[in-house]
């Protein structure tokens, strides 16, 4: 028989992220009722995507404050004496030999260290920045909706119309040094639309609760309506969109850095950039910031993966 | 329908002026003078500096510039003129296009056929090995940055196994796109393919599906016919805004493999603050990405008869 006959609770039960243990349980034990927040931690702290990437996230907050635990070397500290032929000395673990030295002479594995500091800098700032704004935006034009609303929302489509890639070049380009606070502001011009929509869409949705007409009733300010009882209520989604943003801008941020329109300072992008001109002779120049770059970026979109699932009551 | 599209067009418009306005006010904040830029070294003397700036329209506010340049790109479709080169933006435009259109195309056609294929697949045998396998490659797709990806698919195919040019040289030659169009198309693909999965799943159990069943339809009957056209909308959804991001994004992809499109075109007018070419380019991807949105909201009342546009 074709697989669609299968029931609900069979292709819940095969659910990738290990929801299925979580329904056993729950209906096996009779329990207080939760909170969508108690649910989802209950769910996070089973599923495997989550786990894995909380040790990966960790281990990159610790290199991003820490990065002299992990290696004595200097990022920035050319010696041309190290050649950038002589092949890396792979078993020599955390020395600064490690992963080779790139063109001029610097250890690539130092560079791979404190390059981290750059990417999650970005990343975190970045989804800070777009959350403040996108939410702000999408809770003015949900609440208020009428022309509010149409000029708000035709605002967003104007940011969204434009290519984000594209976008963000022109406004970086014009900036000659460019620090993590130009970096972050130009992917948050263009990037707070798609938690506005988000938001909008969530707030007319709560806006029509019993308990919001209730508090409007009971005579409660504007701000306190928007803040006390509607936003607590719209976080999940946008808690969604930001975290898997956040894999994202980090990859942005070394796209930028890659077309030489990124941060000035040491930054994956600007090695990888750098060592695309010696691919042929000394791939590790490139090879070893890629790589760091792919884990970071999957980290954080594994995580926003498993938030997703644990806060999603359809993935239920 | 016809009143809807009127309406939709009608819609386009403050869209169309917020977003080429904003390109605009961009490009011409940016320090940096092309008119200087054209003599190189030497300091130019003012007088011709003023004069070449008042041909070109330079010396006016801002705002004036900006009703001067979309008068003359609707009325008489002139884009202005290339500044360094002299040329008509227009055949600039001309020339980047298709080449651009080529390469985003065959990624387009890649990601739907593979992205939908792989969905369809994975979706139903939701939960099953097959199943997460896809989920993890796809999870794999989205996570590799587009330029490493790039980089790779040079140094295996090109310089290990040499099946290839690291470079393309025809750009009208489909076999040589190949490999920019895989390496284009990779992130969008694991999002298609996922979109479909999540989709196929979720209605792979509704009623109508169960049926279908009964009723004895065979099988490729109810997967291709029913379930299919039911599980599209939000896939679509998605296509239709990629559409504009491929050939963004094919910015990284073209500079990688030496294409002279649209990327390439864009990257060089910003180094050398070549207002008009930026902004005209610009201008077709926001329209393409407009008309590709308004194409997307016709296709759901193909796909689904309750949704009628009056």
């Amino acid at each position: 028989m074709p697989d669609v006959t299968k029931t609900d609770v069979k292709t819940d039960a095969a659910d990738p992220v290990g929801a299925a243990p979580v329904a056993k349980a729950a209906e096996s034990k009779p329990e207080k009722s939760r909170s969508l927040w108690g649910d989802a931690w209950a769910d996070l702290r089973r599923s495997w995507i989550f786990i894995v990437s909380s040790v990966l996230i960790f281990f990159l907050l610790l290199i991003t404050f820490f990065p002299g635990w992990f290696t004595s070397a200097q990022p920035v500290l050319g010696d041309l004496s190290n050649h950038y032929l002589q092949k890396p000395k792979l078993g020599e673990v955390g020395s600064p030999d490690w992963l080779g030295y790139d063109q001029q002479g610097r250890s690539v594995y130092a560079r791979v260290i404190y390059g981290t500091r750059a990417s999650v800098a970005v990343g975190f700032g970045t989804t800070i920045l777009v959350t403040l704004v996108g939410s702000l935006v999408g809770m003015i034009a949900g609440y208020f909706g009428g022309i509010v609303d149409s000029i708000l929302s035709r605002l967003t489509d104007v940011f969204f119309g434009i290519p984000f890639l594209l976008g963000t070049m022109v406004v970086l380009n014009s900036f000659p040094e460019r620090t993590t606070w130009v970096v972050i502001g130009a992917l948050g011009f263009f990037g707070w639309t798609q938690i506005s929509r988000v938001m909008r869409g969530a707030v007319i949705t709560t806006k029509q609760s019993d308990y919001v007409q209730a508090a409007k009733a009971l005579g409660a300010s504007t701000p306190r309506i928007m803040f006390r009882h509607i936003l607590p209520n719209t976080m999940a989604p946008v808690i969604v969109v930001a975290t898997i943003s956040l894999g994202v801008y980090i990859a942005a941020e070394a796209t930028l850095s890659f077309l030489g329109l990124g941060l000035s300072g040491v930054s994956w992008g600007n090695d990888i950039s750098d060592g695309g001109n010696s691919i042929r002779v000394a791939q590790w120049i490139m090879l070893y910031p890629s790589i760091m770059l792919s884990i970071t970026v999957l980290a954080f979109i594994m995580l926003g993966e498993a938030v997703r699932n644990a806060l999603d009551p359809k993935m239920r | 329908m016809g009143r809807y599209v009127a309406r939709r067009l009608l819609q386009m418009i403050p869209v169309f002026i917020g977003t080429t306005l904003l390109i605009f006010l961009m490009v011409y904040a940016l320090p940096g003078d092309p008119v200087r830029g054209l003599f190189g070294d030497k300091a130019g003397s003012p007088q011709v500096i003023a004069a070449l700036r008042h041909e070109y329209g330079l010396d006016q506010p801002i705002l004036v510039q900006y009703w001067n340049y979309m008068k003359d790109m609707i009325l008489h479709g002139d884009f202005g003129t290339q500044i360094a080169s002299g040329r008509p933006v227009t055949e600039v435009l001309g020339d980047a296009f298709p080449v651009t259109m080529r390469l985003a195309s065959l990624a387009f056609a890649i990601e739907v056929v593979l992205g939908i294929a792989l969905g369809v697949v994975a979706g139903l045998r939701a939960g099953r090995l097959t199943d997460n396998v896809v989920l993890l490659i796809t999870l794999l797709f989205i996570s590799v940055p587009v330029f490493v990806l790039g980089f790779i698919a040079k140094l295996v195919f090109a310089e290990q196994l040499g099946w290839m040019d690291p470079n393309v040289n025809d750009s009208t030659d489909y076999g040589q796109l190949l490999m920019p169009a895989i390496v284009l198309a990779t992130a969008s693909l694991a999002y298609v393919t996922r979109l479909t999965r999540t989709s196929i799943a979720e209605n792979r159990r509704a009623d109508y599906i169960r049926t279908a069943i009964a009723k004895g339809l065979p099988k490729s009957r109810v997967v291709g016919v029913h379930l299919m056209r039911n599980s599209m909308i939000p896939v679509i959804t998605y296509l239709g805004t990629d559409i504009g991001a491929l050939m963004g994004g094919a910015v990284v992809t073209e500079g990688l493999f030496n294409i002279q499109g649209v990327g390439g075109t864009i990257y060089e007018s910003l180094v050398r603050r070549e207002g008009t070419t930026l902004v005209g380019l610009v201008t077709i991807l926001v329209l393409i990405y407009l008309l590709a949105n308004l194409l997307v909201d016709l296709l759901y009342a193909v796909l689904d008869p309750r949704i009628r546009y009056a």
